[in-house]
């Protein structure tokens, strides 16, 4: 017997989990995961993204705002009543149960007969490629193993929605590329609701079909990979997208849908992004800054302070009068020295207008 | 209406209508009543045949109130009505209960103005028996199932159910006997509120009195406890830190032996210490006689009293002391002391300014813990006391002996809980928050530096020295129980053993003659029963304080941790002034034996419980409920069988505890369920030394096999390193 996917929506409806009363962990977060879609909550730690995780399965209690799933209200059910399940930073295999039996564990709780138990079982360790191995205690296999069967145990279930809290972070880094695309090829041959959750950009980046930026318990941002990385909203989620300067300046007339915007000696303009006149910022990836010859028109004149050679790049940190920027360039040939009045040039594509991070922080 | 709430409903309607509704004469086990005239005979009627019979009218109200949840059965659970319903008929049928209880005893109305309402009752009852109970349940659940719908504890039924069922039994058999005992020290001999005569009782002599500082008279009881406990508390716990440091940093190897020392007080009747001591430094002791020889001095009788009491209790507590203390001072972080010492200070500051600082707050827990243990001893006082006069045996002598006042007993038992409490209190509210332990379980090797010289050899001799002792008094309980009369007639014999232990085979089987063999199977028997008890409610309470968040969990740790403060004598009076009469009537039943054992034990079972659970990741319970398990399910099929070393060593420790203990037994032994310990002291009380000796010494072979099978089936599990959590965990004795 095959797994099969019954993958449903999630939808957060103005959902808050308030703490002893007073601190929110999650404030008033709407969103919608679409039924067969690999969602990413990323954010920094303490942003609310494992809160909003685990209310998604139950084990914590929405304080406000209604969670609904395959357009079912869930908010009062527990976790048990929940046809939701999740895999664990710590896998959370059983340890006193083997790996058939944890595999078929949740199955039993089900009451589902018992010739279905067994090969539905047998069925998702041979989906995770560990056949043969229904014997063993967790303790007697690898940390990818483990991993795997902790995805065998909770998609033999065929949960409307399958959920992910930082599956990779106990295991090594080479094996972590692997897992992750072992991740994403069954999430996608299955077609299952997925919602991850992780810390690693790049991580979510490479598995995600969207991904919900989450900062100070509030959405940041929710876009594919590529929006958030090419037109990130505001300045945090340029920041923690990838790197960026994150470049003073003003706008000082919005026409059409392009700002006129001001930058030090800079002159631009940039498409408005809905901002109105005022003071914004330029995001910026350091590969889309080029240093030129001092006084190269266009240019920002900037002083060379730091420059640093890892092997594939030139990492240069450069002293402007908007502030420190760093810069990355492919050629590692070209010859600066620690001091020297050097101009930057933003390349044409690539630097965006975005407003000041809410809160202001950055 | 689900499975759990049909099955409830069933058990209070068969409860109801099929089983005795009050207590049998004959006792819990006793079926003779099937066939003695039931179910009519009102003596053993279910409630339905009282009632057809014009019986008993105030159990009406019952019978509505158990079958309104039916109302239930065609609403959705999400349903607010479906809660309601369950809470008022769970709650009013519980109420009713215990309110026709209390309200109607053995004379018929239990207090004057309800007669004065409602004119005499021509009708009487006795206490709640079978039925009555399985009712109380049915309400009981019927209330948190209902309470859970509505939400509570996220409408987790096997979770409130636990919590209310917990809360019930505490309240029952912790509360419900200390209010007793609050409630008769306030009462005259004809049940009338005398607060004058309390107040008299409060501030007697006997209690207070300063006379030991100014003139030859006697100080008052409290104070002789309250000395006694401080010394001790002093005392133990300096004696503690020395053997603490001798094993982490004085470099001894042999620290299985003393190791093993600890485990003693566990398998130790209170007595036996006292009785060893008598027979070193009695009126015809070893020392006393070889003494008196050498220096031609008259043999005295100065260890009656406090001398004896202190040395016995020493001895009996110096290995808590060391438990608790052994783990402070290996938790002090070896890179702490190897940062002072690179800091430029020598050993003896690095002591001084490091170590012993971070060791504070354990050195306080120490005091605390002996503190309570002398105030709650009773053992060592009754057999060494003499004129030292404790609070813990003038409550005994205050039931038992001639003044046979129950109010006097309730009195000093105020003032003796008073004390314990506080400590307890201290303990938990002022130490609770303070800990140093500064080890963090990674990346923190190094060594624990060794003492500096001159401490370290006196740490050496002072350890060694009270080791020599401890071996001494053992060997003399061993060589005792052999020898004929102690003293008068030091021949070798087996008199004593075969006096309360032969056994004779004739032709209807293996015949029992032995003297001791009534009490000696008697207390295996609730003793084993009591243990599985005891560790199931132990675990089910850690599980509670471990893993669930619910309204009021602060009071429901401090209620269910409360007994370890309660002195066993305060126990035994408060079960006796609460259970002698309607609605719980106990005393005399070999009941109240197992249910004084559980509540006594209960917080060794939930803190083998917390220490285990604290272990066990969290995401395991999340684990199994994401794939669809219940909690029940979980508790069941993962945290359990995960626990299974603390279930074993629960189990083990509440049977040993139960075969130990004297203090609440004494007040609670009846002739046909008579328990190894009182029986011993009976034979104290008559100087049978010899035979107090033998049985002392096979319990302690037959607790030593206990521990021992336990250490074995332990270690056969590859846990090493909990077993010494289990053994810490006994730090409560008597």
């Amino acid at each position: 017997m095959s797994i099969r996917s019954n993958a449903a929506s999630v939808v957060f409806e103005g959902v808050s989990k308030i703490y002893a009363g007073t601190v929110r962990a999650v404030d008033n977060i709407s969103l919608k995961v679409e039924p067969g879609e690999l969602v990413t909550l990323l954010g920094p730690s303490g942003c609310g993204k494992t809160t909003t995780l685990r209310m998604i399965a139950g084990l914590e209690r929405a304080t406000e705002g209604r969670i609904l799933i395959g357009g079912e209200d869930v908010t009062g059910l527990s976790a048990t009543d929940r046809d939701v399940s999740m895999v664990f930073q710590s896998y959370a295999l059983f340890p006193h149960m083997t790996v058939m039996e944890n595999v078929a564990y949740g199955l039993e709780s089900a009451r589902a007969p018992k010739a279905e138990v067994a090969e539905k079982a047998r069925g998702g360790l041979d989906l995770v490629g560990l056949s043969g191995y229904g014997d063993r205690f967790p303790s007697e296999l690898s940390g990818g193993q483990q991993q795997r069967v902790a995805v065998a145990r909770a998609l033999v279930l065929e949960p409307q929605v399958l959920l992910f809290d930082e599956p990779l972070s106990n295991l090594d880094a080479r094996l972590r590329r692997r897992v992750r695309d072992e991740i994403r090829d069954i999430q996608t041959k299955l077609g299952l609701t997925v919602v991850y959750v992780t810390h690693d950009q790049e991580e979510a980046l490479a598995v995600s079909d969207r991904i919900i930026v989450m900062n100070n318990a509030v959405i940041a941002q929710i876009g594919t990979p590529r929006e958030l990385y090419d037109s990130p909203a505001d300045a945090f989620v340029a920041d923690f997208i990838g790197e960026a300067n994150l470049i003073p300046c003003e706008v000082v007339g919005v026409s059409g849908g392009r700002a006129e915007v001001r930058a030090g000696p800079l002159s631009r303009d940039f498409d408005a992004r809905g901002l109105s006149p005022g003071p914004a910022r330029i995001a910026v990836r350091p590969g889309r800054i080029s240093l030129a010859a001092h006084g190269t028109p266009g240019s920002i004149p900037a002083a060379l302070i730091k420059q640093t050679y890892v092997g594939s790049r030139m990492e240069y940190q450069v002293a402007t009068d908007l502030g420190e920027i760093f810069v990355t360039s492919e050629d590692v040939g070209a010859g600066f020295d620690v001091g020297a009045e050097v101009g930057l040039i933003l390349a044409a594509t690539g630097p965006v207008l975005v407003a000041i991070a809410p809160g202001g922080s950055t | 209406m689900d499975r759990t709430a049909r099955l409830w409903l069933l058990i209070g309607v068969a409860g109801f209508c099929l089983l005795p509704w009050y207590t049998l004469e004959d006792g819990f086990w006793d079926f003779s009543w099937l066939f003695d005239g039931y179910p009519f005979d009102t003596d053993y009627a279910p409630g339905p045949f009282l009632l057809i019979q014009g019986e008993k009218f105030w159990l009406w109200p019952l019978l509505p109130l158990l079958l309104v949840p039916l109302a239930t059965r065609w609403r959705a659970k999400s349903n607010p009505a479906f809660g309601w319903i369950l809470i008022v008929a769970g709650g009013a049928g519980f109420f009713w209960l215990l309110a026709q209880g209390f309200a109607i005893g053995l004379r018929g109305w239990q207090f004057e103005y309800l007669e004065l309402v409602f004119g005499p009752l021509g009708n009487r009852q006795f206490g709640m028996g079978y039925g009555a109970i399985l009712v109380a349940l049915s309400f009981l659940f019927a209330l948190t199932q209902g309470l859970a719908a509505r939400g509570a504890v996220n409408g987790d039924v096997f979770v409130v159910s636990s919590v209310g069922f917990v809360v019930a039994l505490v309240g029952l058999f912790i509360l419900y006997p200390i209010v007793q005992v609050l409630v008769s020290a306030v009462q005259d001999d004809a049940g009338d509120y005398a607060f004058q005569l309390f107040a008299e009782k409060m501030t007697e002599r006997k209690i207070w009195g300063l006379g030991c500082l100014t003139g030859p008279i006697n100080c008052g009881v409290a104070w002789n406890s309250l000395f006694l406990a401080v010394s001790v508390g002093g005392l133990t716990t300096l004696l503690g830190l020395v053997f603490a440091l001798a094993v982490t940093r004085a470099g001894i190897k042999s620290t299985k032996l003393l190791r093993a020392l600890t485990v003693l007080p566990i398998i130790t009747p209170p007595f036996v210490i006292g009785l060893s001591i008598i027979l070193l430094f009695g009126l015809s002791g070893t020392v006393t006689t070889t003494v008196a020889e050498v220096f031609g001095l008259q043999p005295s009788r100065w260890i009656y009293g406090l001398p004896g009491i202190l040395i016995a209790q020493l001895l009996s507590f110096t290995p808590i002391a060391f438990l608790v203390l052994i783990g402070v001072v290996e938790g002090v972080s070896p890179s702490l002391e190897e940062a002072a010492q690179t800091l430029r200070a020598d050993q003896w500051r690095t002591f001084r300014t490091i170590s012993l600082p971070l060791m504070r707050p354990g050195i306080a827990n120490a005091f605390l813990l002996g503190f309570i243990e002398s105030m709650a001893d009773f053992g060592n006082p009754l057999v060494l006391g003499g004129n030292y006069d404790v609070l813990s045996t003038e409550i005994f002598f205050a039931i038992v002996g001639a003044q046979n006042d129950q109010g006097r007993a309730a009195v000093l038992a105020i003032v003796l809980l008073a004390f314990t409490l506080g400590a307890f209190y201290a303990q938990r509210r002022w130490l609770g928050r303070k800990s140093y332990t500064t080890m963090t379980g990674k990346g923190d090797a190094g060594l624990h530096p060794t003492l500096p010289g001159g401490l370290k050899w006196a740490v050496f001799g002072v350890a060694g020295v009270w080791t020599l002792f401890t071996v001494v008094v053992y060997g003399m309980i061993v060589y005792g129980s052999f020898v004929d009369v102690w003293g008068l007639n030091n021949t070798l014999t087996f008199k004593h053993y075969i006096t309360a232990f032969s056994v004779g085979v004739t032709e209807h089987g293996i015949h029992w003659s032995g003297a001791a063999w009534d009490s000696f199977w008697t207390t295996i028997e609730i003793a084993a029963i009591s243990a599985p008890l005891t560790a199931a409610i132990g675990l089910v309470t850690a599980y509670l304080l471990v893993r669930q968040n619910f309204a009021g969990k602060r009071m429901f740790e401090f209620g269910t941790m409360l007994s370890f403060a309660i002195p066993g004598t305060v126990i035994g009076v408060s079960y006796i002034l609460a259970f002698n009469v309607p609605p719980f009537e106990l005393t005399g039943t070999g009941a109240i034996l197992v249910l004084s054992f559980i509540f006594r034990n209960m917080p060794v079972g939930v803190r083998a419980g917390i220490a285990s659970m604290a272990q066990l990741d969290r995401s395991l319970d999340e684990a199994s409920l994401t794939l669809g398990a219940n909690t029940w399910r979980t508790f069941r099929k993962v945290i359990l069988p995960l626990l299974r070393p603390a279930i074993l060593a629960a189990l083990v420790y509440s049977f040993v505890r139960a075969m130990t203990a004297i203090s609440a037994v004494i007040f609670l032994v009846s002739a046909e369920y008579d328990m190894a310990t009182s029986y011993i002291i009976g034979r104290v009380e008559n100087n049978d030394y010899g035979l107090a000796i033998a049985y002392s010494t096979v319990l302690i072979i037959v607790m030593l096999g206990a521990v021992a099978l336990l250490q074995f089936l332990v270690s056969e599990r590859r846990i090493g390193r909990r077993d010494t959590a289990g053994t810490a965990v006994l730090a409560g004795g008597g």
